[in-house]
Order: C-alpha cells, then structure tokens, then sequence
C-alpha cells in the first residue's frame, strides 16, 4: 500500500517528462502533417488561374469538386475514371493475394504436414516486397513490351498472334500491373497470416482432433473464424494502400512526356498520377482530388474499425468458449 | 495406416512443389534481368535466354554514355538516396522511441489522448495531403531541398507503436526506478539505459524505415526538381525516357544496377526482415 503511494506521488513529480518527450512528435506531426492536411481543404474551394505568367487565385466553392467529379458543363468525371481504374488494379490483385496468402499460411503452420526448408521459402516468397517498385515495374514492362524477349519468345511459339501486344490492350496492362502488385504483395500477407495462425491457441486443434475433425474442417471452423482481426487488418491495410497506388502504374506503360497518362487510352492512371500530374498547374483541383481521397481512406478506416471492435467482443466470447472447450476436453 | 502415410507424402510432395514454384517464381525476373543485362539489344529482341551473354561491358559502356544526358549518374542519385535515407532512418526510430518511451513510461493528463491520436492517424497516408505539404514547402522556401524528404521521419505513427508494444515486453519500470535512486537525469536514463535495451527493435524498425524511404517515388517526385538532386527512384522514372527504350541491353543493365543495392541488403538481412515482418502485424 505505502509503495504504491510513494509510485504515484513519483509519477506526479515526472509528468513533464512524458509531455516533453512526446512533444516533438506532436509539434512536428501538427507542422508537417496536420496543417498540410488543412490547408488542402481550404485549397481545394479556390481557383487558380495563371495568365501571362501570374496566377490568380478566386474563391470558387465546390466548383473544383464539381469539375473532378464531371458535374460541370464541359468537365469529364476524371476522379471516379481513376478511382475506377486504381479500384480495378488492386481487386485485381487483392483477391487471389489474399487466398494464395491463406493457403502458403496454412500449409507453413501444418502440423501434420510438416514441412522442410519453410525459413527459405519465407524469405524468398517475401523478397519481391522490399525491392523498389519502380525497378519492379520497369523491369515488367521492358520484358513484356512487344519487342521485348517474353513477347518475341511466345510469337516464335505461336502461342500469341504476330499483332499481340500488352501494351495496347486496357485488360492486358491491367492484370499485369495487377499481377505485379499481387507478386510483391502475397509473401507479406502470408507473413501476417502465419504470425495470426501462430496465435491461435493450439489446445482448440487438440480439442477439434479429439472430435475427429479433418484438416480442411479446423481450417473452415478454428483457423478461419480466430483469423478474422488479422485478415481484417490485411484487407485494411491493403485497400488504402491500393488507394494510392503510384509507383508501378507511374513507370509501367505510361505516355512518354511526363504527362503521367496510363496507358492504353488513360485505362491504367491511378487517382495519385492524378494528384501529381495536377499539383503545380492546378492546386485547386488536385486538392479536391486529395480531399475526395482522404474521405474514401476515412470511411475505410471508421469501417474497420467499427468491425474490429465488434469483432473484438466475437472474440472474447470466442476466447471463453476455447476456456471452456478446454476444461470439456481435460474432463 | 500405410494409406495415410503414403497420403501424407502425396501432400508433402505437392506443397514443396507448389512453394518451390512460387520460390523460382520471385526469382525469375531478377535472374531474367541479370541475364539481359548481359546480351545486345538484338539478341533481347530475339527472345527469352536463360544462358548468360558476352555484352556486359558493352552494356555498360552505353548506358554510361545515355546517362550523360540526363544530368546525373546512377551512382550520384544513389548517393542522393543515401544521403536522404539514413538522417530520415535515424531520426524516425530515435523520435519515434522517444515517443513510445513517454507514453509508456510517464503517467500525464493528455496521455490517453496522445495514445488516441497516434493510433488514429496511424492509417492516414502522405499522399492525401501531398498539395498542401508542397505549398507550404514553397511557403518556407524548402522545395528542391533534402529537408521535405527528411523531417516527417520525426512522425511515423506506426513505429512509435511498434516501439511501445516493445517497450510493454521488454522495459520493466523497475529499472527506470533503480536509475533514478542512482541519480541518473530522464532524459539520460533513455539515452544511456531504454535505447541500448531497445535495440533489437531499433534495428528492425530502422530496416524497414530505411527500405521505405530509399524505395520512396512519390514525394521525391514532388519536392525535388534539379536533376542534380534526384533519387534512385526518380532515374529509374528517367529510364523510361525515348533515349533508354531504343536500347534494350541499356535498359536492363541499368535496372540490374538500381536493384543491386536491395538486392544484396536482403539477401544479408532476410532473416531480420522476416521476423520483423511478423512481428509488425496486429497482436492482441
């Protein structure tokens, strides 16, 4: 009792010490993130227009949200085309990621199935991850542009036509952007989801063994089910990330010019090309454009959230029923 | 029970089948890269190989001369990365410790708040506040300078809390007790005592932060405009210029150079790396 008093009266006494330390964090985070943040919504209600090499700025209300969303007279919807686009390229690879991850996950933690080697295969399944993706993405398109080797060995093949290319066809460019993202991406869920299986408590395997369960049974009913917080952040984490893909659509099949177009025919510009490709002509609209994306990014974010803490009561329940699958397993 | 042996093996052999696939897979196009570094443009153009050629210097000889153009060499916006990727490397993990460190350490009125904030913007991405971070750049006269790319490393949310659920398992209060009794001053006690106890974590954290900036494409691409200052990433950008495309052998050999670096770093740090990974994901 007399220690924990002294404890508290020392805590008081220190207090300023944990203000001062968190400090430079907060004053940097409100200088370099929080007012950017800011003044991006207040940038993106004015107009800026540059004649004769001086640009005025005009307070313009929802006009730049209207021009990016294709409201006005004579302005395409080019916010929800490349919200389309970047949407496309990541459910192209999210999907097969996520099941692929699941499946390596799972046979990595079998425990019947026991596997040599499961270090290496970690490593080099994980590798694509860390290299620069805009090498990655250059690296993609010079093998697979149309004089480039993979091409010319499938045309002296004749597995594709003479006139095939990659380049010039919207879905072709797509799945291989996809396919890109979802090669650099799969060995990091896979990692996640190893790390959640590994948290699995192992006394409800044993139970579900003492029921007779198959293998695919206590994948569907015990692994899946305890798995749900981990998935969750993977999909999370994964959507917003997708949200502001640029590295591999910017480099891959893109218009020479610097005009950050992705080809073919603007099918594979992303919202951030976008973004970069508007912010120093025309900070109004890019800001609209970021603030449009922010908002997107923040109703993931509440959703998540919203589902974790719900999901946070499934598990407890969860955790009481494992308790109490263990004390019928040792009676 | 022969039967379920033998089903067993069945499953054992079609596992390392599939991952051994998914191996050869990841390294495929990095191998193809090496090998097409080393072959004319032409015999590129002829179609895959997987037997080195005799055009290595060749290659090199004529991307040294198509760099000439572009107003720096690879090795310089190599050295640029560099020079961005260690300040920003060390002053995240070493702010971000601090940070974790008062939080977990100190009892003070706007804790649970602070905790809050940092857990909250955790998910909000650079990119969406990127307009306003390149005004208020020019505002303070900072564009085409290292410093836009360097100071955010002071706020990286996701590695204070990384840092703080470290310090849980790892710093017991005690010992921030026993250096006060000795007279040790706080700011002395997590220089001298938290940070060498935190060192494992420091380590993978500062991989990862130095792998993120280095790999970084999008503000670079915003804050920096002389050609002289440009990163690794923005010459890979440069690559994909008219001048590059013409030659194929160019191309390749110059991509192998900008992978080189990750490539080798991986291969020694792969097994930190790993474990990092795992232990970044969410724990309960």
């Amino acid at each position: 009792m007399k220690k924990e008093k002294s404890g508290r009266l020392k805590s008081v006494s220190y207090s300023k010490y944990g203000l001062l330390f968190v400090l430079p964090f907060f004053i940097a985070y409100i200088l370099f993130s929080l007012w950017p943040l800011i003044s991006t919504f207040y940038y993106s209600f004015f107009e800026y227009i540059t004649r004769n090499l001086r640009t005025s700025v005009e307070f313009c209300g929802f006009q730049n949200y209207r021009n990016v969303l294709g409201l006005a007279d004579g302005e395409r919807a080019y916010f929800l085309t490349y919200l389309g686009n970047t949407l496309r390229l990541w459910i192209l690879n999210f999907i097969p990621q996520v099941l692929l991850a699941l499946l390596i996950a799972a046979w990595l933690t079998d425990n019947r199935v026991k596997l040599r080697r499961k270090g290496l295969y970690k490593v080099l399944v994980y590798m694509p991850n860390i290299i620069t993706a805009a090498s990655i993405s250059l690296l993609f398109y010079a093998l697979l542009s149309k004089l480039g080797p993979v091409m010319s060995t499938l045309r002296s093949w004749g597995v594709i036509g003479a006139s095939a290319d990659v380049m010039t066809s919207k879905w072709a460019t797509s799945l291989t952007i996809s396919f890109i993202l979802f090669w650099m991406w799969y060995g990091n869920s896979t990692l996640l989801l190893i790390a959640g299986m590994m948290g699995i408590n192992a006394s409800l395997y044993e139970a579900a063994d003492i029921d007779g369960a198959t293998g695919r049974q206590k994948f569907f009913y015990v692994t899946l089910p305890l798995l749900k917080p981990v998935l969750l952040y993977v999909l999370v984490t994964s959507a917003i990330g997708g949200l502001q893909l640029y590295d591999i659509p910017a480099l891959f099949n893109t218009g020479t010019g610097g005009g950050l177009i992705g080809l073919p025919d603007d099918t594979s510009t992303t919202v951030t090309m976008y973004i970069m490709r508007l912010h120093a002509s025309d900070t109004g609209r890019a800001a609209a454009v970021s603030v449009l994306l922010f908002l997107i990014t923040l109703a993931i974010s509440l959703l998540f959230f919203r589902v974790f803490q719900d999901d946070r009561g499934h598990h407890a329940r969860l955790g009481r029923a494992s308790r109490r699958g263990e004390k019928e397993a040792q009676a | 029970m022969k039967s379920d042996l033998r089903e067993l093996r069945r499953r054992k052999v079609l596992r390392n089948a599939v991952l051994i696939f998914l191996c050869l897979l990841s390294l495929l196009p990095f191998y193809l890269m090496f090998v097409n570094a080393t072959r004319t443009s032409n015999q590129i153009k002829g179609g895959i190989s997987f037997l080195f050629g005799a055009s290595l210097s060749a290659n090199l000889r004529n991307f040294g001369d198509a760099q000439v153009g572009l107003g720096i060499s690879v090795l310089g916006a190599m050295l640029n990365s560099f020079k961005i990727a260690v300040p920003f490397t060390l002053l995240s993990v070493y702010f971000s410790a601090l940070t974790a460190y008062g939080i977990y350490a100190y009892e003070f009125k706007l804790k649970k708040f602070a905790w809050g904030f940092i857990m909250a913007v955790m998910m909000v991405p650079t990119q969406v506040f990127a307009i306003g971070y390149y005004r208020f750049m020019i505002q303070l006269k900072l564009i085409d300078t290292y410093w836009p790319l360097i100071i955010p490393a002071i706020t990286t949310p996701a590695v204070v809390f990384f840092m703080r659920q470290y310090l849980q398992g790892a710093l017991p209060l005690e010992i921030i007790e026993a250096a006060r009794i000795d007279g040790s001053g706080e700011f002395h006690t997590f220089n001298t005592i938290v940070l060498p106890l935190m060192k494992p974590a420091l380590a993978t954290q500062a991989i990862f932060q130095f792998v993120f900036c280095w790999n970084n494409l999008f503000l670079p691409t915003l804050i920096i405009s002389s050609s002289s200052k440009k990163t690794l990433t923005m010459f890979v950008q440069m690559l994909t210029a008219e001048s590059f495309r013409a030659d194929y052998g160019v191309v390749f050999v110059g991509l192998a150079i900008t992978i080189l670096p990750m490539f080798i770093m991986y291969f020694i740090l792969s097994r930190f790396i790993v474990e990092g990974v795992s232990l970044g994901g969410v724990k309960e």
